[in-house]
């Protein structure tokens, strides 16, 4: 399994890299983590004729909280976002989804702005910056610019960036107290792609109403998608089995999973309707312990 | 444990010496066939069909030529001049090396590119371009003999339908007369699925023939080189290649399981283009192609029943059996035996009434049937008696460990003869499953069981109690392409008391470097440290069948000690000699003669081996070596007790395997770390197609599943924390008593795992499902039987 | 179209030539005929291609020789020093961690990052922190095993018994 022919660039400027792709156009791909590009080069499903590899780029891998947000860098790397303990304190579910992206010497390689700008429904992290509401930040010749995560996903394997951007920046706004999220996957060994995936993060007021609540779901979809529904069905009131059981229903019946080797449509809306009632559970646990 | 009767230092038998070959392999120093670089050396890579079924109309390698670097590309009509386009199977069936004309399965090879590198054979092979006209496959092996399926080997002058050979073993008239008057009938339809070996290295070699000498270096990966030499000079004698001219080497091997005694046509095709172009040519398969077409192993579609009385006898069993074997029989099986050692399916229970018939049938797809882990279809039988005594206990309401407990075979009742003519060697299957019982907790867990079902959670509790036989075999029975299944040893020992021993077997990890050397040890007292164990080179070891099946100790191993025999009776002559007394008047033990009453009065091995230079008698040969060729009289039965314990998520069908006992009788251990490591590497190949891996195929015959993200693999994740013993009944035929273990444990655990989820889900209804059990699988049927 | 890179290669540094779409692991192998990384599959599944650069394992199956510009790259045969163990090597050797040794390497080079990540793990850390690599013949059982008497050695302590506990 050998790549095609391809010219390599390796930019040291995030307006060198910019320029490059604006040079080739079409031609040319984006190179980070390459854990997503490269499989796919082997098998020559993807055969670009340049590669812009960002990794030397300085700037784009950072974990910061800054003015009410919590800054990821688009070059960050799994491992990374696995350990680092600035994010485990606010953001529980990042450890809930690293441990179960693929394996320990991928998510050495793979980044976050990679696994969101794949546009691949089947990656872990769509849901979740769905679920905490990101806002991914885009940088291209005309500078940079905000897209709402919900603005993001387009159709298969494509996305909000337009050709020359680069995805430098996630923001996801730091949450009240009272807040906890929590990500779970079924997946048929450890490493693969999930059969049915939820994040939820769920905002518990003191006076036990939801005051707020994002729950994103992985490959049961063409794109990933929000349970708006889902969400709707818990805010405003306090969280009761019924609100939960409400939840979960309409998160399987909004979702549109296909058969495939990993389970029948039925069995993956099944699916769903268990994790989202078990990651509102745990979610809810960890917002009570905030 | 048996007991050591050597030393430490010696390292006989019943020590867990540390193996001798890691200290390479912890080091990247290991040799494998990739690692190989010859001077002016060719790559080759190969163009498959994307179709199950199709004619070739035209292969355009005109672009591909222009490739840098590519030097040639080969098709089967290049081949068809000189007429090595087809080869024997090793069930004397026949298989395209490359095709004419026809397609018979996705993946099939279609031509090869031969490149001056690696990546330009990759580019030469995307640059070939193949018209096909797509024909339609017959997939489903049921539907293969219907009136209107397309006759697929047409090749065969005459065949007008599908059917490859029936065959029966048991008594059927009165298997029906029991059926028909039996209390209690069960019967279950069952699939073995298709599954891959999936050895961590793939298959390649590097073909080099130097036209000079007319002589072709083949190194491989082959857990039978002899075998293989054979094979190579049965196809390319008529081209001057006679075997003489060709040596085998099979490096260190990365996996084998079976997987690697076949020959693909990818070796035949790098030997035809080292022939013509006179340079050698590497071809590594890349993990898509080693799944996507080399051998599978298993696929029998079987319709399994038992009968029965009300209290739990077993009366008699019948298996009715449908083979899928793809586009050939290229299985690996002893010739007289179509469908290997299935006929052990009577299991390890006293009853004398049994009938099991199979049906092979072609299917467009990969060819294959290899012994994976398996001595010979002993995996398909072991899961149809252990799943049908499991679904028997059931019907009745007995609990599976007594209903065992009441019929199995009693120790005294060895040798023992099954219904359907197997001699079995020793055992003491009570034992073994009491020892199983005691170290899981049974009652308790059974106890825990019903507690948990009270409360709507489900738990369930599997046993396996198999008897296997491996160890093939006796030559009046067992050959492959006429070459009986003996195997061999020769141990030279040097003046200095240091040996090299030679075999015809092959290592793939089992560590024979390090087992046979004890058994030498055992035999000659020499420390086994000393004693260098080669094997896989067809110049300089001894004739053999190889290494599969579980054979390699029962063969191999016995060959060793034989040969030992003999050296000691030698010794025993050099020992009268210098120390001048009669050979009577000595005593043996390993390592030292001495004479009877005057201990004092003695000599070592290494003294003696030193005489049998320097100083040996009269009118003997000197030197101290020795041969043995080891035709054995009977195989070997080892048997397991193996208890599984699972919980499984009602709301998603997720299955967790909580516990997994294994106690192996497999007779005399002679190195426990290694039988050890054995028996845990083969549980987990248990675990894999019981929950995880099955080759997966479309109606129009894509494979579905052919690289590893979606071929599940067990990682540590998946695979439990094993806890594994012993009951030892030591074989009386075999030499040192060994059975063989390294297949046991991929043959007992599929049916214990597959009966504890089924036991789990018993309450609902359910009594039985097709392995591999999947999350997905157990929740449709709890779904279907309304439990949620 | 070729470039020129410079890559450390376990304490030794090499320029090289190479093609843009040269795999690292094909640059380490037969490039460079360090052969103890081997290559297992084509998917980036198996982690028989592990090893450690810049100290942190990845799968050399899926990364370009020309990202390796400039970093310092480890392999199997560089983890011994001067002829002497690692705790990790030995740990294999003396708890049967390996059948046919084809991914023992790998699991190894992955082996020594999580030790230096996590100096005394538990089983559970081990099962998942080698979960990217496959082995197809141990079952995994003594591959544990050797991790934490590597993990022993590492930090001192008693190393636990390296026989075989039957039941
Ligand atoms: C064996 C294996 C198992 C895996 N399992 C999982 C899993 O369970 N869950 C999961 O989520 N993922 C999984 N992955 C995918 C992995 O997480 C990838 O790393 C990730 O999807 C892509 O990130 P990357 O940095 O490697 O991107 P790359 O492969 O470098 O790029 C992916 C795509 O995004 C583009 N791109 C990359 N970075 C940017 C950027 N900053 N701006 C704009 N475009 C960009 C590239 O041009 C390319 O088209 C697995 C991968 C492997 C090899
Ligand atoms: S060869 Fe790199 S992961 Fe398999
Ligand atoms: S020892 Fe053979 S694959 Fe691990």
């Amino acid at each position: 399994m050998i790549p095609q022919s391809f010219q390599y660039e390796s930019p040291g400027t995030l307006e060198e890299a910019i320029k490059l792709l604006h040079q080739y156009g079409e031609e040319a791909k984006i190179l980070s983590g390459g854990h997503s590009l490269i499989p796919m080069m082997k098998l020559r499903f993807a055969t670009p004729e340049v590669l812009v590899d960002i990794n030397n780029i300085p700037g784009l891998s950072h974990i910061v909280e800054e003015n009410g947000k919590m800054k990821i860098g688009g070059l960050t790397r799994e491992s990374e976002l696995e350990h680092s303990a600035a994010l485990a304190k606010i953001f529980p579910i990042f450890k809930d989804v690293t441990k179960l992206i693929a394996d320990p010497q991928v998510r050495n390689r793979g980044t976050i702005g990679g696994n969101l700008a794949h546009g691949d429904a089947a990656n872990d992290h769509p849901a979740v910056m769905l679920a905490l509401n990101a806002t991914v930040i885009a940088t291209g010749a005309e500078g940079s610019r905000e897209i709402p995560i919900d603005e993001f996903f387009f159709g298969f394997y494509s996305t909000a960036l337009q050709f020359g951007e680069i995805l430098t920046e996630i923001q996801i706004p730091i949450p009240p107290t009272g807040t906890g999220s929590a990500y779970h996957k079924l997946e048929r060994k450890v490493g693969d792609y999930a059969t049915a995936g939820v994040a939820v993060q769920i905002t518990i007021g003191d006076d036990g109403i939801v005051k707020a609540a994002g729950i994103g779901l992985t490959n049961v979809n063409p794109t990933p998608l929000r349970a708006v529904r889902s969400e709707q069905a818990l805010i405003g009131k306090p969280l009761t089995e019924h609100s939960i059981a409400e939840a979960a229903l309409y998160a399987s019946e909004d979702c549109s999973p296909s058969a495939d080797l990993r389970g029948s449509e039925e069995y993956k809306r099944a699916m769903v309707a268990v994790l989202v009632k078990r990651m509102i559970h745990e979610a809810a646990n960890r917002a009570s312990n905030n | 444990m048996n007991k050591c009767k050597t030393s430490k230092e010696i390292g006989g038998m019943g020590h867990s010496l540390k193996r001798k070959e890691d200290i390479r392999f912890i080091q990247g120093k290991g040799h494998y066939v990739d690692d190989i670089k010859l001077p002016g050396m060719l790559y080759m890579d190969i163009v498959r069909s994307p179709y199950a079924y199709a004619k070739i109309k035209k292969i355009n390698i005109e672009e591909a030529m222009k490739v840098p670097g590519v030097v040639a590309v080969v098709t089967g009509r290049d081949l068809e001049k000189y007429n090595l386009h087809w080869m024997p199977t090793l069930m004397s069936d026949t298989q395209m090396v490359l095709p004419t004309d026809t397609v018979m399965y996705q993946a099939q090879e279609v031509a090869a590119v031969i490149a001056t590198s690696r990546y330009a054979a990759r580019d030469g092979r995307e640059a070939v371009k193949v018209d096909y006209e797509k024909m339609k496959p017959v997939i489903d092996p049921y539907k293969s003999m219907d009136p209107d399926a397309p006759v697929l080997r047409t090749d065969k002058a005459g065949k007008k339908d599908n059917h490859i050979w029936h065959w029966e073993a048991g008594d059927k008239a009165k298997t029906e007369a029991v059926f028909a008057s039996a209390d209690v009938v069960v019967k279950e339809q069952m699939h073995i699925p298709r599954i891959h070996v999936a050895s961590i290295e793939t298959c390649g070699c590097v073909a080099d023939y130097d036209k000079i000498n007319n002589h072709l270096t083949m190194y491989m990966t082959t857990q039978a080189p002899h075998a293989i030499r054979t094979v190579i000079a049965l196809v390319a004698g008529h081209v001057g290649l006679t075997e003489e001219k060709i040596r085998v080497i099979s490096p260190d091997i990365g996996g084998g399981f079976g997987g690697k005694v076949p020959v693909y046509p990818g070796y035949v095709i790098a030997i035809a283009v080292s022939f013509l172009v006179g340079k050698p040519v590497k071809w590594i398969e890349d993990r898509s192609e080693n799944l996507q077409a080399d051998s599978f192993a298993r696929d029998y579609h079987i319709t399994a029943e038992m009968a029965g009385t009300k209290d739990g006898k077993i009366l008699a069993t019948r298996f009715k059996i449908l083979a899928d074997h793809g586009y050939t029989d290229a299985s690996a099986n002893p010739s007289k035996f179509p469908t290997g050692m299935f006929s052990i399916a009577t299991g390890s229970y006293d009853y004398d009434t049994s009938y099991m018939e199979c049906d092979a049938v072609y299917t467009n797809k990969p060819p294959g049937g290899v012994a994976y882990r398996c001595s010979f279809r002993v995996t398909e039988a072991v899961h149809a008696i252990e799943r049908m005594t499991d679904r028997f206990a059931l019907e009745i309401g007995k609990d599976p460990a007594d209903l065992r407990m009441e019929n199995f075979i009693k120790k005294e009742d060895f040798p023992w003869k099954s219904p359907t003519g197997w001699i079995y060697d020793s055992g003491d299957y009570h034992k073994g499953l009491l020892k199983a019982m005691d170290a899981v907790g049974y009652w308790e867990l059974r106890k825990e069981q019903a507690e948990k079902r009270k409360k709507g959670e489900l738990m369930g509790i599997g046993l396996s109690t198999f008897t296997e036989i491996v160890g093939a075999g006796p030559s009046k029975d067992f050959d492959i392409l006429g070459i009986k299944m003996f195997d061999s040893a020769e141990i030279r020992v040097h003046p200095t008391g240091k040996a090299i021993a030679r075999f015809g077997t092959k290592s793939q990890g089992q560590g024979h470097e390090t087992t046979y050397a004890q058994i030498i040890a055992e035999e000659l007292g020499i420390p086994a440290e000393n004693i260098q164990v080669e094997e896989g080179d067809t110049d300089t070891a001894p004739y053999g069948l190889g290494t599969y099946a579980s054979r390699s100790t029962p063969t191999a191993g016995a060959a060793a000690a034989m040969a030992s025999r003999k050296l000691v009776a030698k010794a025993r002559k050099i020992a009268a000699y210098l120390l001048e007394v009669s050979e009577e008047d000595l005593e043996w033990e390993p390592g030292k003669f001495w004479v009877k009453g005057a201990p004092e009065k003695s000599k070592t091995i290494q003294e003696i081996v030193f005489a049998s230079y320097t100083n040996h008698p009269q009118g003997m040969e000197a030197g101290f070596e020795a041969t043995h060729y080891y035709d054995p009289p009977n195989l070997t039965f080892p048997s397991g007790a193996y208890i599984c314990v699972v919980d499984i998520d009602k709301e998603t069908g997720g299955i967790h395997v909580r516990r997994f006992v294994a106690i192996d009788d497999c007779g005399n251990i002679i190195n426990p770390m290694i039988v050890q490591g054995q028996v845990h590497g083969g549980l987990t190949q248990g675990i894999a197609p019981a929950m995880y891996e099955e080759l997966i195929y479309d109606e129009d015959g894509n494979i579905l599943n052919g690289t590893l993200m979606d071929y599940l693999v067990p990682t540590a994740v998946e695979s439990p924390s094993w806890e594994t013993g012993h009951v030892i009944t030591p074989s009386p035929h075999h030499p040192i008593g060994a059975k063989g273990v390294g297949e046991s444990p991929t043959v007992g655990a599929p049916p214990a795992i597959a009966n504890a989820i089924v036991d789990a889900l018993s309450p609902f209804g359910i009594t039985h499902l097709d392995i591999p059990i999947t999350p997905a699988k157990v929740w449709k049927a709890l779904k279907d039987k309304g439990a949620i | 179209m070729l470039k020129e890179i410079t890559v450390t290669v376990n304490g030794e540094k090499h320029t090289l030539e190479v093609e843009p779409r040269l795999l690292l692991v094909h640059m380490i192998r037969e490039v460079l005929n360090l052969t103890g990384t081997h290559i297992g599959c084509d998917t980036s599944s198996c982690g028989a291609c592990t090893i450690l650069m810049d100290g942190k394992s990845i799968k050399s199956c899926t990364v370009l020789a020309v990202q390796a510009n400039g970093k310092s790259l480890t392999t199997i045969e560089a983890v011994a020093v001067n002829g002497e163990l690692s705790a990790l090597q030995e740990g294999f050797k003396e708890n049967h961690g390996l059948h046919c040794g084809f991914c023992t390497p790998g699991m190894i080079m992955r082996a020594t990052e999580l030790l230096a990540n996590n100096p005394n793990p538990t089983e559970e850390e081990i099962r998942w922190g080698i979960s990217g690599n496959l082995c197809r013949c141990t079952g995994y059982n003594n591959i544990v095993k050797a991790v934490i008497y590597a993990g022993a050695k590492m930090r001192g302590e008693e190393l636990p018994s390296t026989e075989p506990q039957f039941v």
